[in-house]
């Protein structure tokens, strides 16, 4: 006597997964329950949009609300992926429109986004709610105008980041007076004016916005009067807040309500503001609350230091450096600020942090006070940076880091380090999803600790460091494991790049080398940069520009 | 394994670190090598026990980390000082700042200047904002009226009415702000006049 469930009652089972490995892991039981997921999955996560198509995606799942998506490599975000090497969103958009008329929200990093792409999403979907676009380019605020125009039922237009042609600030105001959706806006990106009176309506009629992020044209004055009127609001950021002192000087009568908005703010992004660290102090210690605090190395150790005292409910810092390319320290920041940080903030997990020194000794006392962090981001601006008290390698230091952190997802690394640490790292980052290499390591055993130790790597990105074959070839069955490997500027050769494409036919092995064809060059010559990614689409992707190569089927070599 | 690949030349030696004589340890690619090939300058191969030399002019494509949407933002922001000034009211207890570069016209400033002060109600600055200095009429009557004008000290620490040159020559020379009584600023108007004249 065979009895299933009935359908219905296995859909609503399933409707209580939200993670994408869980439904991933039912649909795998038996058949009827692959069905039966498929029609019920309504959110789907596509990592690298070039690992399966817009066809394949549609066909196993017709009924989705809701899609995200990421096209380039990390490390297009610092220029080493030439201009046109692809990500466009456009084929996707177009699939979609057809077949998702429910569709509601629609997220996108780093991907090429053009004005009839948004044009399209604007028109396509009657109930269309949240459209997030995190780096991505290639659109106008002629777009912007259309989605604010034609989606009635907008709550969420984050554009963080992106790269858009700013034609007008008018483009807000064609949001129509009906629309009272809005939870979160974030216009940081925009460089011209908005209409603020049209901000500040749009902000009257949305009780239920939470997050706003402004673009840099808005006075001081005008808005202290937009927060008074939106005393919901958790995550504020605003660029240019140009001294904070005068801030202060303006809104004095403001001040009672500043405070009960800062009480609530859970999410501060000053990291474009250049403001001095004793203001800065002034407006953290009111915000208690804070979660996460993106910030400018204008807060030096000292500010460090009191936001150690004040938040303790601080999850995630990040610290960007206001000075870059300059040789000499400009502000007071150092290894310091970080070690308080991690001594008052037991709920740390995350952190990104640009300095110029660091020393073994540091590193060692942060692991041990902060065991639970996720993500360790480390930043030190000359690459190859010894421990400036020993002067030996930071190997040590981030050795720590990896094996008291033991559920480290992410890690970035700079400063002198050897083989000595990949072997750190093979053997105690087993939760590392994402590992982020430049100019470090001595030989292919550096790479193969790696690759053969890290048992949850996903992401690996490298750059200049001297790996090669060897290590890439013996490993190759790994990067079927993961989503991606870039190496730029590494010993890899053309030859091995083939070796690999030709061993592994589910792995599309991109080299993107903008010195003319690689079998121009002898065998043995090292590419500038190979991308391999696993793939259920073909490996030849259709919009490949001319500076990138990939293996046919038939392992000839393939350009468009 | 694949047949007829020659498969010694995917064999990883994996001996110890600095022991045994197959391991070729390629090249370590050092920053101060690439600095090199970047910048053509003098080769003092820097040994790479001697990294802590500053990165100097070279700059490394992609180097430091930092998003380029991030550089373009801090570029800008670099080249636009602010243009802080002080404000004083007559009769007001407490002094206020202002950034200039905040405001594109007479008419942006008065109106933020109105709004600080709220009793304060500038006097009648025409469509552009400003004074029409060459109607003697016109800018009697508003400085014998009870309403308030805004003076500031110029570069060479001339006090001024504001309004007589174009807004960004304000800007530049303005060093301070000062709100008087219409009444006491007729002793400015001659002066800014002249100075008006040798201007224009």
């Amino acid at each position: 006597m065979a009895y299933s469930f009935p359908e219905e009652v296995l859909e609503h089972v399933f409707s209580f997964l939200s993670s994408d490995r869980d439904r991933n892991a039912v649909s795998l039981v038996c058949k009827s329950w692959y069905d039966i997921e498929r029609w019920c999955r309504r959110r789907v996560f596509v990592g690298n949009c070039y690992a399966v198509s817009p066809e394949i995606v549609i066909r196993r799942f017709p009924e989705l609300r809701a899609v995200e998506m990421k096209g380039k490599p990390h490390f297009a975000d610092f220029n080493l992926v030439p201009e046109g090497w692809g990500a466009c969103a456009y084929p996707w958009i177009a699939a979609m429109a057809e077949a998702y008329p429910f569709l509601e929200e629609i997220r996108l990093k780093r991907m090429v986004v053009t004005d009839e792409s948004l044009e399209l999403i604007s028109k396509s979907y009657k109930n269309f709610k949240v459209l997030v676009l995190t780096s991505c380019e290639g659109f106008t605020t002629d777009g912007l105008a259309s989605i604010a125009a034609n989606c009635r039922h907008l709550r969420e237009l984050d554009l963080r980041e992106s790269e858009v042609e700013d034609l007008s600030g008018h483009w807000l105001s064609h949001f129509p007076d009906s629309c009272t959706s809005l939870v979160s806006l974030n216009m940081s990106c925009l460089g011209s004016e908005v209409s603020f009176s049209a901000l500040e309506r749009l902000v009257a009629r949305s009780p239920n916005l939470r997050t706003l992020r402004l673009n840099r044209a808005v006075p001081l004055e005008r808005l202290a009067n937009l927060i008074r009127r939106a005393p919901q609001l958790v995550e504020l950021a605003c660029k240019q807040l140009k001294a904070l002192s005068g801030f202060w000087d303006v809104v004095p009568s403001y001040l009672p309500a500043m405070y009960s908005v800062c009480s609530g703010i859970t999410s501060l992004n000053l990291s474009y503001a250049a403001i001095p660290s004793s203001d800065l102090v002034k407006l953290i210690s009111q915000c208690q609350n804070l979660q996460r605090l993106w910030v400018l190395d204008y807060i030096e150790d000292s500010g460090l230091e009191a936001l150690a005292a004040s938040c303790k409910d601080l999850q995630e810092l990040r610290v960007f450096p206001s000075d870059p390319f300059g040789a000499e320290p400009n502000v007071s920041l150092t290894e310091q600020g970080l070690v308080s940080v991690s001594e008052g903030c037991p709920k740390l997990e995350s952190v990104l942090y640009f300095c110029r020194q660091m020393s073994n000794a540091a590193l060692i006392a942060i692991a041990k006070n902060r065991p639970n962090f996720i993500r360790f981001r480390l930043c030190i601006i000359d690459p190859q940076a010894p421990d400036y008290l020993t002067l030996e390698p930071l190997d040590a230091g981030f050795g720590a880091i990896v094996e008291n952190c033991k559920e480290l997802r992410r890690l970035s690394m700079t400063g002198l380090l050897t083989d000595r640490v990949f072997k750190y790292i093979g053997s105690h980052a087993k939760k590392l999803e994402m590992l982020s290499i430049a100019f470090a390591g001595d030989s292919d055993l550096g790479l193969h600790h790696v690759l053969s130790g890290c048992d949850s790597l996903r992401k690996l990105e490298i750059r200049d460091c001297p790996f090669g074959d060897k290590a890439l070839l013996a490993n190759a069955a790994k990067l079927e494991t993961m989503r991606s490997l870039w190496m730029s500027s590494c010993s890899v050769s053309f030859g091995a790049c083939k070796l690999l494409a030709q061993k592994m036919p589910r792995l599309n092995v991109e080299v993107i080398d903008e010195r003319g064809p690689p079998d121009s060059r002898p065998e043995d010559c090292s590419v500038e940069r190979v991308y391999v990614y696993r793939t259920v689409a073909s490996r030849r992707r259709l919009d490949m520009p001319d500076f990138v190569w990939t293996l046919d089927e038939d392992s000839s070599l393939r350009y468009s | 394994m694949e047949v007829g690949l020659n498969f010694k030349d995917t064999e990883l030696c994996l001996g110890l670190p600095g022991g045994g004589g197959d391991n070729k340890t390629s090249g370590k690619r050092g920053f101060s090598d690439l600095k090199e090939t970047v910048d053509n300058s003098s080769s003092s191969t820097a040994p790479l026990k001697d990294p802590i030399k500053p990165p100097a002019k070279a700059q490394v494509v992609g180097w430091p980390p930092v998003r380029s949407f991030r550089k373009n933002v801090m570029a800008t922001q670099k080249s636009e000082e602010a243009a802080l000034v002080k404000v004083s009211m007559d009769g007001a207890p407490y002094l206020r700042k202002v950034d200039l570069k905040m405001y594109k016209s007479y008419k942006e400033l008065s109106d933020a200047l109105a709004k600080m002060f709220s009793s304060f109600t500038m006097g009648n600055y025409g469509s552009q904002g400003m004074i029409d200095f060459m109607n003697e009429g016109k800018l009697m009557d508003l400085l014998n009226s009870s309403d308030y004008v805004p003076s500031y000290e110029d570069k060479d620490g001339d006090w001024m009415l504001v309004g007589d040159v174009p807004w960004e020559m304000f800007v530049e020379s303005c060093k301070r702000l000062r709100i008087m009584k219409g009444s006491e600023a007729i002793g400015l108007a001659p002066r800014a006049m002249e100075k008006c004249k040798s201007r224009c």
